[in-house]
């Protein structure tokens, strides 16, 4: 017995160490910002006002240049999101201008979005949105929480990670700021977030903090629209096979004991 | 002409080639069993199959392995109904998987987490045999087909990592696709023939879809000769003694069933935890980032399962080389039964070899974590050092140990082991409670 | 030996026992669920599920064909005499019998989905012994109100779940 458990702790421990090991990016020492999100843990839920706030961050701020193309604007009414009604989310897609086509006559057209529309990208290829952003190409947000090691920590982190004072070993080019978290410390995006840089509906006050988090939740959302489906159903399955495991070793025992009086 | 009138009648063999017949059972369960004689099969080999009544749970593996394997390829089945294997699609056809079919997040995690999990039930179920000498005669055949299962296992899961088409994907497929360029002569001719084209791409994608489920299926043909031949020579023990009358073991089912049960639901429930808990952790975050062939990935790793034989592949510093070491790390496994040709199975009663199998074990960890690590300094060192020590454990350390190593007192039989056991004597593996 | 063996095997299943396989059998059931259930239509496809057609554009005794859901649906502006020529058919004559008036929404515009009853085709307009449809496949006739008048069909053309939107456009789903 013991010397089994010394085995399952060696294995484990090393185990856990490879891995993770493989995984962390080695670039940057420094520990990530990591707020309580409130879809961490075993009954992790999204906070549905904090998801619609995170789409409105999203929408005004991050959209001007990060595209969210696996998406669509029906996800938006969906189970598990920001359950925007269905009333809502028509009205949202109706905001766009969406290209279709051919028609009859056998011409594009551009008509108003629908819910079943995929966000619609701030620019129409990945090279024209290279050549808007002086070559560095602003990533897909569709799956970027998962995309990236330390998931929503990081983003938050990133977001947060703008500072003025800047270390005296690090020289920035033209077009390129500092930021803590960023590995490399150098990042070609401006500061996002402004105090204020939105107005909530909802009356929430919009600091950077407020929105940063909002955002990241949103973003995780995106990224995982099945987190809260996945947290419940893993709850239900794993006690389920806790209370059958306890049955089947009960049954065995029951079995074996027949042979087991014997000797 | 001649043939038939020349010979006389009682030259002929009589021959019987209808078989129908013999089944114990009556109805219709009978009347199929005499003309395909499954039924009776099963029962021998299921119901009444003779095991040995001292296996541990470390002998569910075999059946946790087979469980894995029947659902990898169940979520298998249903992923191949939805996925385009198109490098423009692919990667958005996963997506729409976890997005929008139906509990296609779930099957898309299992299938993801039970590669893993197969691969962590293959390496106890072969630290399983290294331990009790499961490889000895006369179970040397069944080892040589589990080493092939293995390196069949190896190659699906490396084609299955690429599908979805993630930087991982590409650069992973770029990078072992090339190791066959080691091969002299024709090495640069085999990979342009693999990828079919001048870089992987389309037609490597296409191809790299139709022989992941290709190599599925040929896994099951050989787990079939597996289980074949595990039914010929039976199972080895903790104790390494074959069992010789009725004291000595137990019947398949319900003893056996009911204990594998046992482990088989225990495995799942770790595997269904991390499934539904940390999905992505056995994962690497860089894969959730479409293929692009013009930007590797600053760090890149193999899945977690490959890095000690990734490690082994970078110690070595020549290209061909490394790529022979890596290949023949795996299939020096098949040399142990001879290269070990100590009488005694169990490590239970040989104190020096089983320091040895553990220091494998460590030592496999050890490349596991160099793996990761970048290939440099410090690591490289320790790479080459206990790549050495992988090799040296087969052909120095088995031999050596064989010939000088002094095995305890033994007992007679099963059941005297099982005594033994009671009294405190001997000390073995346990994983809780009998 | 075999008395014992006899003996285990009736109190086998006991109480804990059944309990067990039941658990065990439901979860089973409960695995196979998402293997089923995958194959049905996925949430993209759902969220296409309805269109909105502009028929601003047809003119009288004109017909159009959209496509619904992968299958073709026609939707026709029938003439005075067409209109006429369905309500007036009796009621017997029919192999499914139903009104005309229970098949419109508004009688100058007839809405079906274009595919045969029998065995899927698609019909061809304007053809047939009764003036609506006739499939080539088998050989069934519909009239001008889509009802099965002849040949092996067994029920009258589907009418798909819409509604008029506005006066020019009409939602399918």
């Amino acid at each position: 017995m013991k010397n089994y458990l010394k085995f399952i702790f060696v294995f484990s421990f090393i185990f856990i160490l490879g891995i993770t090991n493989s995984i962390q990016a080695k670039e940057s020492n420094v520990s990530l910002l990591k707020p309580n999100w409130t879809f961490n843990g075993f009954f992790g839920k999204f906070d549905r006002a904090q998801l619609q706030r995170g789409y409105q961050v999203y929408k005004e701020v991050c959209a001007s240049c990060h595209s969210m193309n696996l998406l669509s604007y029906r996800n938006l009414s969906e189970p598990g999101g920001p359950e925007f009604s269905e009333a809502e989310v028509k009205a949202l897609a109706a905001q766009y201008e969406i290209q279709d086509g051919p028609n009859a006559d056998g011409e594009m057209f551009t008509r108003k979005g629908i819910p079943s529309d995929r966000f619609k990208s701030p620019y129409p290829n990945e090279l024209a949105s290279r050549a808007a952003n002086g070559g560095a190409y602003p990533p897909d947000m569709s799956v970027l929480v998962k995309a990236r090691p330390g998931e929503s920590d990081y983003i938050y982190s990133v977001l947060m990670g703008y500072e003025e004072k800047v270390p005296a070993n690090i020289k920035l080019e033209e077009g390129v700021y500092y930021n803590k978290y960023m590995p490399g410390n150098k990042i070609r995006m401006a500061k996002p977030l402004n105090s204020g840089g939105v107005e909530y509906a909802d009356g929430t006050k919009a600091t950077e903090e407020q929105m940063a988090k909002d955002v990241v939740s949103f973003l995780t959302w995106a990224a995982e629209p099945h987190l809260e489906a996945r947290k419940k159903l893993g709850f239900k399955s794993v006690l389920y096979l806790l209370i059958l495991t306890i049955l089947v070793y009960l049954v065995k025992k029951k079995i074996w004991s027949r042979i087991e009086s014997k000797v | 002409m001649s043939e038939y009138t020349s010979k006389s009648e009682e030259k002929f063999q009589p021959v019987q080639t209808n078989k129908v017949g013999g089944s114990p059972y009556t109805g219709v369960l009978g009347w199929i069993d005499n003309r395909l004689p499954i039924i009776r099969m099963f029962r021998h080999e299921y119901l009444d199959f003779q095991v040995p009544k001292s296996l541990s749970y470390f002998w569910s593996f075999g059946g946790i392995l087979t469980i894995c394997l029947l659902l990898l390829i169940l979520t298998g089945i249903s992923l191949g109904m939805h996925y385009k294997p198109d490098a423009k699609y692919a990667f958005e056809s996963v997506e729409k998987i976890m997005r929008d079919v139906n509990f296609g997040w779930l099957i898309r995690y299992a299938h993801m987490n039970l590669a893993s999990f197969f691969f962590i039930a293959v390496y106890l179920h072969i630290f399983r045999g290294l331990y009790y000498g499961s490889y000895k005669e006369p179970r040397q055949l069944m080892w040589i087909i589990g080493i092939v299962i293995f390196f069949l296992m190896m190659a699906t899961a490396f084609l299955g990592y690429t599908l979805p088409w993630g930087q991982m994907s590409y650069w992973g497929a770029t990078v072992i696709t090339n190791l066959f360029s080691a091969i002299p002569l024709f090495g640069e001719s085999i990979v342009t023939w693999l990828w079919g084209d001048y870089s992987v791409g389309d037609a490597a994608l296409n191809r790299f879809y139709v022989l992941h489920w290709l190599i599925a299926f040929l896994i099951v043909g050989v787990v079939v000769f597996h289980v074949i031949a595990l039914h010929i020579v039976g199972s080895n023990n903790p104790s390494g003694i074959e069992p010789k009358d009725t004291r000595d073991t137990v019947t398949f089912a319900p003893y056996t069933t009911s204990k594998d049960l046992v482990g088989m639901l225990v495995f799942l429930l770790i595997f269904v935890a991390v499934m539904m808990y940390a999905p992505n952790y056995l994962g690497h975050p860089d894969n959730y980032i479409p293929a692009n062939p013009m930007v590797t990935p600053a760090h890149i790793v193999p899945e977690w399962y490959f890095l000690p034989f990734y490690a082994i592949l970078r110690s070595i510093p020549d290209k061909l080389m490394g790529v022979v070491a890596m290949v023949s790390s795996i299939a020096v496994l098949g040399l142990l039964p001879w290269l070990d040709f100590s009488k005694v199975r169990s490590s239970v009663f040989r104190p020096i070899w089983k320091q040895c199998v553990f220091l494998f074990v460590l030592n496999f960890f050890v490349l596991m974590y160099i793996g990761g690590a970048p290939a440099e300094g410090i690591y490289l060192l320790i790479g080459r050092i206990a790549t050495a020590f992988w090799f040296a454990f087969f052909f120095i350390l088995a031999p050596l140990v064989s010939l000088v190593e002094k095995p305890l007192p033994m007992p007679q039989s099963i059941h005297e082991f099982e005594d033994w056991k009671k009294q405190g004597k001997i000390k073995v593996f346990q994983f809780f409670g009998k | 030996m075999s008395d014992t063996k006899n003996k285990d095997k009736t109190t086998r299943r006991d109480f804990i026992t059944t309990v067990t396989a039941t658990v065990g059998a439901v979860g089973v059931g409960a695995a196979v669920m998402p293997i089923v259930s995958q194959m049905n239509p996925d949430s993209s496809v759902k969220a296409l599920a309805s269109i909105e057609v502009d028929i601003s554009k047809v003119k009288e005794g004109q017909e159009i064909t959209v496509l619904w859901r992968g299958k073709p649906v026609f939707i026709k502006r029938r003439s005075k005499e067409e209109i006429e020529k369905a309500q007036k058919v009796n009621l017997k004559d029919l192999k499914d019998p139903e009104e005309d008036k229970a098949r419109v929404k508004n009688p100058e515009w007839l809405v079906v989905l274009g595919v045969c009853t029998h065995l899927g085709c698609v019909p061809i307009g304007g053809k047939g012994d009764y003036d609506g449809w006739f499939c080539p496949c088998h050989g069934s006739h519909y009239d001008t109100s889509g009802r099965i008048r002849l040949g092996p069909a067994p029920t009258n053309l589907e009418i798909p779940k819409y509604e008029f939107v506005g006066t020019d456009k009409i939602k399918i789903g």
